[in-house]
């Protein structure tokens, strides 16, 4: 149960894929126009990446590695064509409102992202808890940025009125120019959250991106060269 | 050698002109403009807009370096040109919040952030101004002040509308503050040109182009009326000789600033002609302020004995 509550914290805000790693950038930036919409998009992404990353893992010996790209898009195309169906069926107007970008989880990096780097080296169980921190992690941080925008874009959030009487909406928020200016104001406010604490002398390791030395629970893009930097820069 | 003269490191002639200095003049030759928009739509609207536009730009710059503990550069009067350019660019109906948060927008956002002085990659005025007008487009465009009609000249050309050319050029008519007089503000430039401060390559180009392209593409051919309509009405001007020139955000080579004329002149031709709305001076001078790095790039001057072919 460690690993599966590591996995689950790491997805959630180590590694967040949003804020820490930067992925999946497109759907973030072009759906979070209102809370519900991100939370939607999050939930639906999170619904494909469980499924995705359980299967891939169970044929993570079957799958030859020469073709495993293609093989994994197989496998997520499939269930995203299953949610896409079902959030057709069932939850219409969410499907009406993230429109073309249901297809385009098909090719969100953090669900190929996450197959390649975790679930065709590890077992089951924590790559489904890896996938399951992973979309929570995304589900969070694109309600936060949707939140933000509605509040600041319309004075509303999940739909409801908040703000005074008064209060005209800056409607540049709901426009593409405020998901720029809000993934970057929260971006910044979580590292100097974390900068903040380490200069205070406290164990950041837990919340902080970075290598703890055991490669293999660590699905970090870009490490190796980065450790590489990190052995020279020591010898000198 | 023991009689050593003591040199010092170059520069060794300094000019006498500072950034403060450029600024005032800047100022001095915004004032014909200003006051034609507090006599045109009265100082009761006018001059609270100006004074806290101004205000919330310096109050920002200020703050901001106190609170990150840098070198405080207000003194330069900077600020004061980016409030009181940003000011001129707010309808005369401007509601006081919103001036505030163009204010701090343009300094805190655009400025700033980027690193302050001379680093900033677009106007900040327009910056600020495109902000809010995206922001609060109703607010933005409502020009209706007591004894004008809710249509700028502009958006009355663009519907086809008979406008009054005399009236334009003097500047009795609906606009944003600043901009409506063409001679206030070419009185002003002329007052920068003289002083050396701006040269006519960029204003030049940028107004030469833009008739040009009216004249092939506007569907009225060159008739003088009509050019002299789209000449006087709207930003033009005033973003041509006082935005478009900006030292930090224009290209440095020359045949950079002949480029970026010509681009300004073609975008604002596309802009008003084809755009949805009547005016696009703001966004034509903010989208060449985008391109002026690769301006630079392609019109960088060889250095002496290095551009020639190599020979075999």
């Amino acid at each position: 149960m460690k690993e599966a509550r590591e996995r689950l914290l790491n997805g959630l805000i180590k590694e967040n894929p949003t804020f820490v790693l930067m992925l999946g950038m497109c759907p973030t930036l072009a759906v979070t126009t209102s809370a519900i919409n991100g939370l939607g998009m999050g939930l639906t992404t999170t619904a494909v990446l469980v499924l995705s990353n359980v299967l891939i893992s169970m044929l993570r010996k079957v799958i030859p590695d020469k073709v495993r790209i293609p093989a994994f898009i197989v496998i997520i195309a499939s269930f995203v064509t299953m949610v896409q169906l079902l959030l057709q069926g069932f939850i219409p107007f969410l499907y009406d409102a993230l429109g073309i970008y249901i297809p385009l989880i098909v090719v969100n990096c953090i669900i190929l992202g996450r197959a390649e780097c975790y679930a065709s080296k590890n077992p089951v169980i924590p790559s489904l808890f890896d996938g399951l921190g992973m979309g929570l992690g995304f589900s969070v941080a694109l309600t936060m940025i949707g939140a933000v925008r509605e509040l600041l874009g319309a004075g509303e959030v999940f739909g409801v009125h908040v703000m005074p009487a008064g209060y005209v909406p800056v409607s540049i928020f709901v426009l593409a120019p405020g998901a720029f200016f809000v993934l970057a104001c929260l971006t910044a406010i979580q590292n100097v959250v974390k900068i903040r604490g380490e200069k205070k002398g406290k164990d950041m390791s837990k919340i902080q991106s970075g290598c703890n030395g055991n490669c293999s629970g660590c699905g970090e893009i870009g490490c190796g060269s980065r450790s590489v930097e990190k052995k020279e820069g020591g010898e000198e | 050698m023991s009689a050593l003269k003591k040199v010092s490191s170059n520069p060794h002639v300094r000019s006498k002109v500072t950034t403060t200095s450029i600024m005032l003049a800047v100022i001095i030759s915004l004032l014909p403009a200003t006051g034609f928009g507090i006599y045109n739509f009265g100082w009761q609207r006018t001059v609270p807009i100006l004074i806290v536009t101004i205000g919330s730009c310096v109050l920002t710059e200020y703050i901001y370096e106190k609170a990150l503990k840098k070198r405080v550069t207000v003194g330069d009067l900077s600020a004061v040109v980016t409030g009181l350019l940003l000011a001129l660019n707010l309808p005369p109906t401007a509601p006081l919040w919103m001036c505030v948060i163009g204010g701090v927008f343009a300094i805190l956002v655009v400025k700033m952030l980027f690193g302050g002085i001379g680093q900033n990659f677009m106007n900040p005025a327009l910056g600020a101004r495109c902000f809010l007008l995206i922001s609060f487009t109703s607010l933005m465009t409502n020009f209706e002040v007591d004894g004008f009609t809710g249509a700028t000249p502009l958006a009355a050309l663009k519907a086809g509308e008979t406008v009054n050319v005399y009236n334009m050029v003097i500047g009795k008519c609906a606009g944003t503050i600043g901009e409506t007089s063409m001679v206030a503000i070419v009185i002003g430039a002329c007052f920068l040109i003289l002083t050396g401060i701006i040269d006519l390559r960029i204003p030049g180009t940028y107004i030469a182009s833009f008739v040009i392209f009216v004249g092939l593409f506007g569907g009225k051919g060159f008739d003088a009326s009509f050019l002299s309509a789209h000449l006087a009405g709207g930003g033009l001007m005033l973003g041509a000789f006082f935005m478009a020139t900006d030292y930090v955000t224009r290209p440095i080579t020359r045949n950079g600033q002949y480029v970026f004329g010509i681009l300004l002149g073609i975008l604002t031709g596309i802009f008003r002609i084809f755009g949805a709305s009547a005016e696009g001076v703001s966004y034509a001078i903010i989208i060449g302020n985008l391109l002026v790095p690769l301006i630079e790039k392609i019109t960088y001057p060889k250095s002496f004995g290095k551009g020639m072919e190599k020979s075999a």
